[in-house]
């Protein structure tokens, strides 16, 4: 059986039951700035402890979405429950309680440029905790070993300016990690890097998916990415989420915005090596 | 019909008195928003001012940057204006033979308009600019952002230290650029106009009063929050990329500029009801 997910005619006035599968659920997700209706009625269920991608075009609202999630955005109508609760309602301080079961990994790391690795990596934990100085460090070597960066040398004193690309998305990821979150959000975490690099992030995304158990939810349009690490895909597409399902099936989906992002991505059956291809 | 005809029979149709008020009103109210953005501003930096955590290192930071970082230019313009007051001092004073009251006058001039003016004009070009493009450019690179993912509030963090630090600072820096210019007067009065050194004493003592300093100060602290105010502003709200930071840095410059000459006209007309001359 198919398990593909068809959300363009999804009823938006579903009240989603709680699933323990889904640690995100958005229902009927609206969002509109000035003129623009960038959301028009999401839906869309983030599976626990797994990649979970969305992929659209440019300016379909896919970093909109990405911040309404973490409570950044308040939309205009719809519900995101996290783990069964409602966060649109909730106000500064329920929000600051809420983000803690969150990291983001910005699309260029967005490392502050007046801290050092360190300092940034140790950003959220001096702010949110009074821990002792060596807890701290620790913490932030451990997460650097980890990451491939504890070989670099003098990385610690290193400011965001003195870093490749790949490093700053690598600091990113650890100052994202660092407070142990349950739910990791990337905002097209490969844009703007070479290919090796590409191939450096996929796997940063894989290990900090399986060493730390968190549920991933990427936002792309980085399709041969997409189809090498996704567990899950949703294509976003017209402000409604096209259709959701596991990459090898959606290869062979007749959604024809689908069919062109892939094939204008160079993508094809054999070359994904999906279930769905032939031979 | 034409279309074209259309179009001529609609701009012929008598404008409503709504219609008239509403486009009047435009930029009434487009004045009133502006004003009022930036004093809500100011009050939400105030708030946060006591609320936890108290961030001490970032409002030593910002006053080093907006004083001490300051202080070669205050110096040199300090100086330089100083000894060009009293050269044109002098030479009206010379109309009559009474040069001897150069150092008061001078003095004068000094506490109550130049140095906090300058100061503020000087603080304005060089910490208001560096506040609009480091604001500027941590909003297009998502750093302010990345700032509410750890549930901190980025005007608690980034503005009111520096609307503080302005307000703190710029008194001091105004005692300064009275000091130094005074310093200037004497030299070249003194040195290259032979005024009697007893005689610009000590008519500086007699015609100049601690109340005199004191006004100069109070204007200095509201010239500080008008123009950190208004570098913030522009920083904290810019949208889009280089070119807007750029355009942000020089509105920052302009607004700032201005509210401070304007400010000036009010304050004095203010300060000299509460503190009225005597001779």
């Amino acid at each position: 059986m198919s398990k593909l997910h068809d959300r363009s005619g999804a009823n938006q006035a579903d009240q989603p039951g709680r699933d323990e599968r889904y640690q995100i659920q958005i229902r009927g997700l609206h969002k509109t700035f000035g003129v623009q209706h960038v959301l028009r009625g999401i839906d869309l269920d983030i599976e626990r402890g797994r990649i979970n991608i969305v992929i659209g075009g440019s300016g379909q609202g896919k970093s909109v979405l990405m911040k309404h999630l973490m409570g950044l955005l308040k939309p205009d109508a719809g519900q995101i429950l996290v783990d069964g609760q409602d966060i649109v309602p909730l106000r500064d301080v329920a929000l600051g309680v809420l983000r803690r079961k969150f990291g983001m990994v910005f699309q260029y790391a967005a490392l502050f440029d007046s801290l050092n690795v360190v300092e940034n990596i140790a950003f959220p934990l001096i702010e949110r905790y009074s821990l002792p100085r060596d807890e701290i460090m620790t913490r932030v070597r451990d997460l650097l070993t980890r990451l491939d960066l504890g070989h670099v040398a003098g990385i610690e004193q290193k400011f965001p300016a003195e870093l490749s690309g790949g490093q700053r998305k690598r600091v990113g990821l650890a100052r994202a990690l660092i407070d142990r979150p349950e739910i990791l959000l990337y905002d097209e975490p490969t844009t703007g890097l070479d290919p090796v690099a590409t191939k450096n992030v996929d796997d940063m995304i894989l290990r900090a998916s399986r060493d730390f158990g968190v549920t991933s939810v990427v936002i792309s349009h980085d399709m041969a990415s997409t189809f090498r690490i996704a567990d899950t895909v949703s294509m976003l597409y017209d402000g409604k989420i096209l259709v959701t399902g596991p990459p090898a099936e959606l290869i062979n989906a007749p959604y024809p915005p689908l069919q062109e992002f892939i094939s204008m991505a160079g993508l094809s059956r054999e070359t994904i090596g999906g279930e769905g291809a032939p031979g | 019909m034409s279309s074209a005809s259309v179009g001529t029979e609609e701009r012929r149709q008598p404008l409503s008195a709504g219609r008239v008020a509403e486009l009047m009103g435009a930029p009434v109210r487009g004045l009133f928003g502006y004003f009022g953005d930036h004093a809500l501003l100011l009050l939400r930096s105030f708030t946060w001012l006591f609320r936890r955590p108290f961030r001490l290192r970032l409002f030593l930071e910002q006053m080093e940057f907006v004083g001490v970082g300051s202080l070669p230019i205050i110096l040199l313009v300090g100086f330089f204006s100083g000894a060009v007051s009293a050269q044109q001092t002098i030479r009206a004073l010379s109309l009559f033979g009474q040069e001897r009251f150069v150092g008061a006058t001078v003095g004068l001039s000094l506490a109550l308009e130049l140095a906090p003016v300058f100061t503020a004009l000087m603080i304005t070009a060089r910490a208001g600019s560096g506040m609009a493009t480091e604001l500027g450019s941590m909003r297009i690179t998502e750093q302010i952002d990345a700032l509410s993912t750890f549930a901190v509030d980025p005007i608690q963090y980034l503005i009111t230290p520096r609307v503080v630090a302005s307000i703190i600072m710029m008194p001091i820096m105004t005692m300064v650029f009275n000091g130094i210019g005074l310093f200037g007067a004497y030299l070249y009065s003194i040195y290259l106009k032979q005024v009697d050194l007893g005689a610009f004493i000590e008519y500086f003592r007699y015609m100049t009063d601690p109340s005199d300093y004191f006004q100069g100060a109070v204007k200095a602290a509201v010239f500080g929050a008008s123009l950190s105010v208004a570098a913030c502003y522009q920083g904290f709200n810019v949208r889009g990329g280089a070119k807007e930071v750029g355009l942000a840095t020089t509105r920052a410059v302009v607004a700032g500029s201005v509210s401070v000459l304007v400010l000036d006209y009010f304050l004095s007309d203010m300060l000299s009801t509460f503190f009225p001359y005597q001779a």
